[in-house]
């Protein structure tokens, strides 16, 4: 109790909050990417696990985290061009199709982990050198004499591992792409009007799949994360819900980049502090019984949302498959 | 014509008999197995029964059937499709499957069942418990013994009254060694996945870290995996659980709290095989050999010779009745004594 709001604790919650957020902004990103274009997400989940499932094998056998991150790569860009061949080439169900990669993931990765090293599901755990370990950056102790500032960056944004920054970074580059770039400017319109698009003589099929192939390298990484660097193995539904919690979050900041940044860190902030309020009596109330504290995140989401942010608003063409007009 | 139906009856019905009554001499059961959630390999308890089924399997030369749940909808449906096979026994593991488990053996009342940590009471079930507050109680002791900072954590998987009794088990041997030990306690979730979650088992491992825990002891099942890696890239100490988990990690697990299941399961096999077997509750404790901590080359350097003899005095002392573990599912609730 006495120790609860000491610097320290908030430090170390901060930190804890960058490293629960990071697949969360990575799939948010990605969802973002898939969103705009018109094209409706819900498979993140079942990406990010193939994804996870990919590097943790891949490190296990190789013993190297960079194959292993091209290797989640690939896979997630795979399972988004097939979610891009059943909604975009076929016009199906965008939701039918990314709920069905999800279940497909969830059941596949199970079984081929099983067949392939009988370990109930998982990988074998991996060694410090098969995975992204966590790093100082460079001139941090010098920084950290600084005051205020200083211990912030160096409890906080330093001493993370790689994929962390590569998410900070790419909020940032995601928001340069969207809002700044010719590519960034059609995949606004393809979302919004694909046939104005079309009109232009620009490819609608082709930018959507560039769209969700973005997503797809995104959620690789998110998954890679997961397996190799947060954790050291993949083990079975790893993934937990986060991608609709990633996709919630997107919504949530409606679909922009920086929000959707923001309501990332306060999920993993609102997963920190519940992580951290387990077993500590408050001031005034006591101690507060574990279900309460896990519930948090999510009861405030509902009233976050229901209360405080407003009307949503979607890309207009969201969900509607492009038919060309012959 | 009518002779000739009875006699062709007669010697179909003679002949199934001696069928019959060959595969009963043959006496070689067929025992089954069904793992719960986390799989054989889990590194932890399935993995424990599976050490005692292979035994089991390498002393008689008999096969044995298995299957591994992967969803709680398909608890009962293997545990029936065992016995309707003719396994039997059938061994169900974890308290999970004690629904399931019941339900399947009121329908083959002539087949024998076996369940671990949990009480099915049914005549022809035995239910194998453990005292796990005991096994905890010496890791809890020896857990203080090795902290430095006087702070000790404890992470659970799922909240359910078994896991509160490790911890409280622990608590108490905690306490015991050092009244001044500070516990802290984490509950991975309340839902059957919280046995499988090493990230969150990590985050709150380093949370425990935080706050100034240097031993920290899981009974968190696949979870575990998490917090042991957490505890070695921080350079504290963990204790595992069920099975000998110290190879995990080697230089950083302290000890394991062991849960003989692996007895356990060759047990009710070797019973069923030798005609010995029993229904009803089995109790195993301290003094039966049920539980106890671990000890090897992985983890001999991190036990002093001090801790060991301690150790060694706590669990005679228990053995004995001198100490007295208070049952957390005795009354579910955790009274520490001093």
């Amino acid at each position: 109790m006495d120790s609860l709001l000491n610097a320290q604790t908030v430090l170390s919650t901060l930190d804890a909050t960058l490293r629960v957020s990071t697949p969360l902004i990575l799939c948010a990103m990605a969802g973002l990417f898939s969103e705009r274009s018109g094209i409706i997400d819900i498979s993140l989940e079942g990406k990010m696990l193939s994804a996870a499932f990919a590097a943790g094998t891949l490190a296990a056998i190789t013993g190297s985290a960079w194959i292993a991150l091209a290797g989640a790569i690939v896979t997630s860009i795979l399972l988004s061009l097939l979610h891009g061949f059943a909604c975009i080439t076929n016009r199906g169900d965008q939701v039918v199709s990314g709920l069905a990669i999800n279940v497909l993931a969830s059941g596949l990765t199970i079984v081929l982990g099983i067949a392939w090293f009988s370990q109930g599901g998982q990988t074998p755990a991996l060694a410090s050198d098969a995975r992204f370990m966590p790093f100082e950056l460079p001139l941090i102790e010098s920084i950290a004499q600084i005051p205020f500032a200083g211990p912030f960056m160096q409890s906080v944004i330093s001493g993370h591992n790689l994929l962390v920054y590569v998410a900070l970074f790419a909020v940032p580059i995601t928001w340069w792409v969207v809002y700044k770039t010719r590519f960034g400017l059609q995949l606004r319109a393809v979302g919004e009007n694909p046939l104005a698009v079309d009109t232009a003589g620009i490819s609608v099929s082709r930018l959507r799949y560039k769209a969700v192939m973005t997503a797809g390298i995104l959620c690789g990484i998110a998954g890679t994360y997961l397996a190799i660097a947060q954790n050291a193995a993949f083990a079975r539904e790893m993934t937990a819900g986060q991608g609709y919690i990633a996709l919630a979050a997107m919504i949530f900041g409606k679909w922009r980049p920086v929000p959707a940044l923001l309501a990332c860190l306060m999920f993993g902030f609102l997963d920190a502090v519940s992580i951290r309020l387990q077993g500590v009596a408050l001031p005034g109330i006591g101690e507060v019984p574990v279900q309460i504290i896990q519930a948090l995140p999510y009861v405030l989401t509902v009233v976050l949302l229901a209360g405080f942010i407003g009307k949503a608003v979607a890309p207009k063409a969201i969900g509607v498959p492009f038919v060309k007009e012959r | 014509m009518k002779f000739n139906n009875r006699f062709i009856r007669n010697l179909l019905t003679g002949s199934i008999a001696a069928m019959l009554s060959t595969t009963v001499i043959a006496a070689d059961i067929e025992p089954a197995v069904v793992f719960d959630m986390g799989g054989k390999f889990d590194k932890s308890f399935n993995q424990g029964v599976y050490d005692g089924v292979e035994r089991f399997k390498g002393e008689t030369g008999l096969a044995y059937r298995e299957f591994e749940v992967t969803n709680e909808a398909q608890r009962e449906q293997a545990l029936r499709r065992m016995a309707q096979r003719g396994a039997n026994p059938v061994l169900g593991i974890g308290f999970a499957q004690a629904p399931a488990l019941e339900k399947v053996a009121k329908e083959f009342p002539d087949t024998n069942f076996a369940i671990i940590d949990m009480v099915v009471d049914l005549p022809n079930v035995r239910s194998i418990v453990f005292k796990e507050h005991e096994g905890s109680f010496l890791v809890g002791a020896m857990a203080a013994m090795a902290s430095e900072s006087g702070k000790v954590g404890f992470i659970g998987g799922m909240d359910i009254p078994l896991i509160r009794r490790f911890a409280c088990g622990y608590e108490q041997g905690a306490k015991y060694v050092n009244e001044n030990a500070e516990v802290v306690q984490n509950m991975t979730g309340t839902t059957p996945a919280a046995w499988n979650d090493p990230g969150r088992g990590g985050e709150l491992t380093k949370s425990q870290f935080e706050r100034g825990v240097d031993v920290v002891y899981a009974a968190a099942g696949g979870t575990g995996v998490g917090v042991y890696q957490a505890a070695k890239d921080a350079g504290k100490l963990a204790i595992g659980v069920d099975s000998n988990q110290n190879y995990l990690q080697p230089g950083t697990m302290l000890t394991s709290m062991l849960k003989r299941v692996d007895i356990a399961a060759y047990n009710v096999f070797m019973d069923a095989k030798n005609d010995a077997f029993t229904p009803g509750i089995q109790v195993l404790g301290l003094a039966e050999e049920g539980v106890g901590w671990s000890l090897d080359e992985h983890n001999e350097s991190l036990v002093s010779d001090d801790m060991k003899s301690k150790v060694e005095e706590i669990s005679n002392m228990i053995k004995a009745g001198d100490i007295q573990v208070h049952d957390y599912m005795s009354d579910n609730d955790c009274k520490v004594a001093g």
